[in-house]
């Protein structure tokens, strides 16, 4: 066990966990930001994906000793009203079935509109294949990045 | 105006207006949770009247309707509701949403299964509406008294024209709560729906795009520990002993022990499946301490014993017999085809099919397999229990909470009335989630560390526990004469361990010389329903063998299906046909119309599939390309009739769904054993549909129908099976029997 502080939407907490702890279980079982969901464990699903400074990262594989000055966004801290343009296409597509990938889905087209703010299908494809929607709301997943980018031009 | 007697789910509203007697008011406990700002706290009701088990209305006119059945990504929670506030006449947007608890006495059929809640809710959410608007006019009535035949409604307000009197549902709801329901309500014309046949965003959209813990997995209690399963690592064995020596002193460990899940004398019911009887638990503090723990835990397991087992099935008992042995896949086709070659159990026969075969010109035959496959859902299993000596309080996602509170309750010996079993949202279900040996397992974990208990799978324990998909394999024989007729038709199918016939289904009606058999196959691997169950494997074989006779009878794979169909129409065969013709052809033509057949996009290869299942009929046409050598679907149409669509935009998400899991699993799905173990844990191995592979666009097409709703989160994923198949065939030429088609992506461009 050690001592860590850790910057979380715009927060800086201390905590005293092993350092092998993937900050997906920091998260979730010690700062009870639950939004960040298990899936898989191994980097391969992208349920768990958060943002370590502007990129989209994987907390499962992120030992809280890893993260240092870095500062980390949830889904929960993405916008403080829920009001990303990201997620405000995610709800005018009406994009969810269980929704359970879905903040993953976010964190990653969130970050990668940051980069990219007006990516092309292949950019999206490209961006978005590591994270899965067991339900298979893909189609609209590409349709809600590309209604946020638009908006993202417009404003 | 139709008619209803109150009779379905009347248990429903007698109690509660029996209960609300006295006004009936509820606290505010459920607000408590959210963040209101000042304006609406404002307006915040100060008391609700509980009109029946569907709906309650505060004094400030606020309707809360609860949706009873569980969400899993169907959007049954929004459109449930949508069904109660058409009838009850109030404003969607004012409406606000709450998940049912279990409550057998005030709802018929909790379940999440079989493409059924709207089905099977239509009547008595209709009938929830209704029969509360009725109890406000009543009241309205009485207080202004006035004939009720001359009471109105719009928008949750209640209208007396002559007198020029109004009233919002709010002020007449403590009335209302008092009197009687009465015998028969009368239920709105289709053409006067103002929600229902319109598309509303998902309730919980919101909280799903901000995080919000609305999964059984986020549950959190104060004093709460963390518990994980061991399991053996193959089917076929258990565990004998458990050497804890060194996990018991990771950090964070506070007990490791072995639970039984059902006792020896216990009579299974239809969905208590659970492959390894007996599984070591470790329980802690934190996940990551467990898991820890989890990765030095030593078990040493042993063959099981060859069993048969009574088990009862809503009332009929069946004998399930599980073998001993360490099974392979490679042995479970061997298996299949050793058993097809056999006499199979004669389910239909028409005509003299032995005979036309005989006089047949041109006889097709092929043979179709499918592999295990499993759910995958991607919320792991797992469950929260606090469990004492008189109570078990049990949170989350579970799809038949009203069976398995029945099955705790006799493993527990406690009174069901004792179990109090919350449903949260599900991380997915897809059949998975019927089988919740987890929940039991969670109440003993609870039970024996006398504290509340998380217990959550790891994916490689959630992928490698069980319940899969059955494997399956068809032979199919089709003879035509001179002039190309279908004039002799045979099935003969079976499955590890169940057969996917049904034997009464399309062309059974449309074939004079029809026949029809099967076969099973035992194993100790455990399966369980899986989205649309056997039909996830006929259609495919049944549509791509039917495209190949299509192809040898020189008819388009449309036109043929259509004549068949018009055969079943003009002609039908047989004493029993499970589906209606006109429909199955209705489809078809839509599709037909919708995906301009016959001028595919140039470059494109096309296949088409039509399949009824679950209560409602889908035909699907798709485009795919070949791009370095793989497939990529570039579009899919699709044609439903489902009767009414309640919510279009919610249904065509849940269709479009269906399709891309059909595609991925028809593509890539597949879980295959070596000496009884799983060869994939994993999403490194197992490989899922992703963005990439999924088609480029879906494009749905509801029939226009005013027949009550049927079924929907089922019927748009077997047929796609086919319809990948029969693009593959002119994509590459060559035909696609077994699954999964890229198993080996050399066959593509072989």
């Amino acid at each position: 066990m050690a001592n860590f502080s850790v910057k979380v939407n715009g927060k800086t907490v201390d905590l005293e966990v092993d350092g092998s702890t993937p900050m997906l279980w920091v998260l979730r079982d010690h700062l009870k930001l639950v939004g960040t969901k298990y899936g898989c464990g191994i980097a391969q699903c992208g349920a768990c994906t958060v943002h370590l400074g502007d990129n989209a990262v994987r907390s499962c594989q992120l030992p809280i000793s890893s993260v240092g000055e870095k500062e980390i966004t949830t889904i929960e801290g993405l916008s403080e009203n829920g009001d990303h343009p990201v997620q405000k296409a995610w709800l005018e597509i009406d994009v969810p079935q269980c929704g359970y990938c879905q903040a993953g889905q976010i964190m990653t087209a969130s970050a990668l509109l940051k980069s990219n703010p007006s990516p092309s299908d292949d950019e999206i494809e490209g961006a978005m294949n590591g994270n899965i929607c067991r339900c298979g709301t893909y189609t609209r997943i590409k349709k809600a990045i590309k209604t946020a980018a638009a908006e993202n031009t417009n404003a | 105006m139709s008619i209803i007697k109150t009779k379905v789910g009347r248990r429903s509203f007698l109690k509660n207006s029996a209960l609300a007697g006295g006004g009936m008011m509820l606290g505010f406990s459920w607000l408590a949770s959210c963040k209101l700002s000042p304006e609406e706290v404002n307006e915040l009701p100060k008391e609700w009247f509980k009109i029946n088990g569907f709906l309650k209305i505060a004094d400030n006119g606020q309707v809360t309707i609860l949706s009873p059945n569980p969400e899993g990504g169907q959007n049954v929670k929004t459109s449930m509701p949508m069904i109660v506030a058409e009838e009850l006449d109030v404003v969607w947007k004012d409406v606000i949403v709450e998940q049912a608890p279990l409550d057998t006495d005030a709802f018929t059929f909790q379940y999440l299964g079989g493409s059924q809640a709207i089905r099977r809710g239509w009547e008595g959410l209709r009938m929830a509406g209704a029969s509360a608007r009725i109890l406000l006019i009543t009241a309205a009535a009485e207080a202004w008294q006035v004939p009720i035949e001359e009471i109105t409604t719009e928008g949750g307000v209640i209208f007396h024209n002559s007198s020029k009197k109004s009233a919002g549902y709010g002020e007449m709801a403590s009335a209302a709560a008092k009197i009687k329901v009465p015998e028969e309500v009368q239920l709105k014309e289709i053409g006067d729906f103002k929600i229902i046949g319109t598309s509303q965003k998902n309730v919980d959209g919101q909280k799903i795009v901000t995080g919000k813990p609305l999964f059984g997995i986020d549950t959190h209690r104060d004093g709460m520990l963390i518990a994980m399963i061991v399991h053996p690592p193959a089917f076929g064995l258990k565990i004998e002993s458990i050497d804890d020596s060194e996990a018991r002193t990771m950090p964070g460990i506070k007990d490791i022990f072995k639970i039984k899940v059902f006792n020896d004398d216990y009579e299974k019911a239809f969905f208590d499946t659970r492959t390894f009887n007996e599984v070591a638990v470790i329980v802690g503090n934190s996940t990551w301490e467990v898991m820890n723990a989890k990765k030095v835990l030593q078990i040493a397991c042993g063959p099981i014993e060859s069993a048969t087992e009574t088990r009862d099935r809503f009332g009929r008992k069946w004998e399930e017999h599980t073998p001993a042995g360490l099974e392979s896949t490679a042995d479970h086709y061997a298996q299949m085809e050793a058993m097809s070659a056999k006499k199979g159990e004669v389910r239909r026969r028409d005509g003299d099919p032995e005979t036309a075969f005989k006089r047949a010109v041109k006889i097709i035959e092929a043979t179709y397999t499918a592999p295990f496959l499993a759910h995958n859902c991607m919320e792991p299993m797992n469950f929260f229990a606090d469990v004492t000596s008189e109570k078990a309080a049990l949170i989350g996602p579970l799809q038949k909470p009203e069976l398995t509170e029945q099955t705790l309750s006799a493993r527990l010996g406690m009174p069901i009335e004792n179990i109090d079993i919350q449903m949260t949202r599900l991380g997915g279900g897809y059949g998975r989630r019927s089988y919740a040996h987890w929940l039991v397992e969670a109440a003993l974990i609870s039970q024996k560390m006398n504290a509340p208990v998380k217990l959550v799978y790891t994916r490689e324990d959630d992928m490698t526990d069980g319940i899969y998909r059955p494997a399956y394999q068809a032979k199919y024989r089709a003879g035509l004469d001179a002039d190309n007729n279908l004039i002799a038709f045979h099935v003969k199918t079976g499955g590890i361990p169940q057969s996917p016939l049904h034997q009464d289904r399309f062309p059974a009606g449309a074939v004079d010389n029809y026949l029809a058999e099967d076969w099973t196959i035992d194993t100790n691997l455990t399966v369980g329903s899986f989205r649309a169950p056997s039909s996830n494997f006929m259609a495919c074989a049944e549509q791509s063998f039917l495209d190949e006779v299509a192809e040898a009878a020189g008819k388009d794979p449309i036109d043929f299906r259509l004549a068949l169909l018009d055969r079943a129409i003009t002609d039908p065969q047989g004493k029993t046909n499970d589906y209606d013709p006109q429909r199955y052809a209705g489809v078809l033509k839509l599709v037909r119309e919708k995906s301009n057949w016959g001028k595919e996009p140039s470059g494109m290869s096309r296949g088409v599939s039509a399949y009824f299942c679950h209560n409602s009929y889908a035909a699907q046409v798709l485009d795919m390309v070949i791009k370095d050598g793989k497939p990529t679907v570039q579009k899919v149409t699709c044609a439903i009739d489902c009767g009414l669509v309640v919510n279009p935009d919610a249904a065509t998400n849940l269709a479009e769904g269906g399709i891309v899991d059909g595609i991925g699993n028809a593509l890539y799905g597949e879980l295959t054993f070596v000496d009884g173990v799983p060869q994939k844990s994993n999403f490194d191995k197992y490989r899922m549909i992703r963005m990439k592979e999924a088609p480029k666009e879906i494009d749905i097409h509801f029939v226009e129908s005013d027949i009550d709703p049927t079924g929907l989160g089922e019927p748009t994923f077997p047929p796609i099976f086919a319809a990948v198949a029969n693009a593959l065939y002119g994509a590459t030429g060559k035909r696609h029997y077994h699954q999964p088609f890229l198993k080996d992506t050399s066959t593509l461009t072989s």
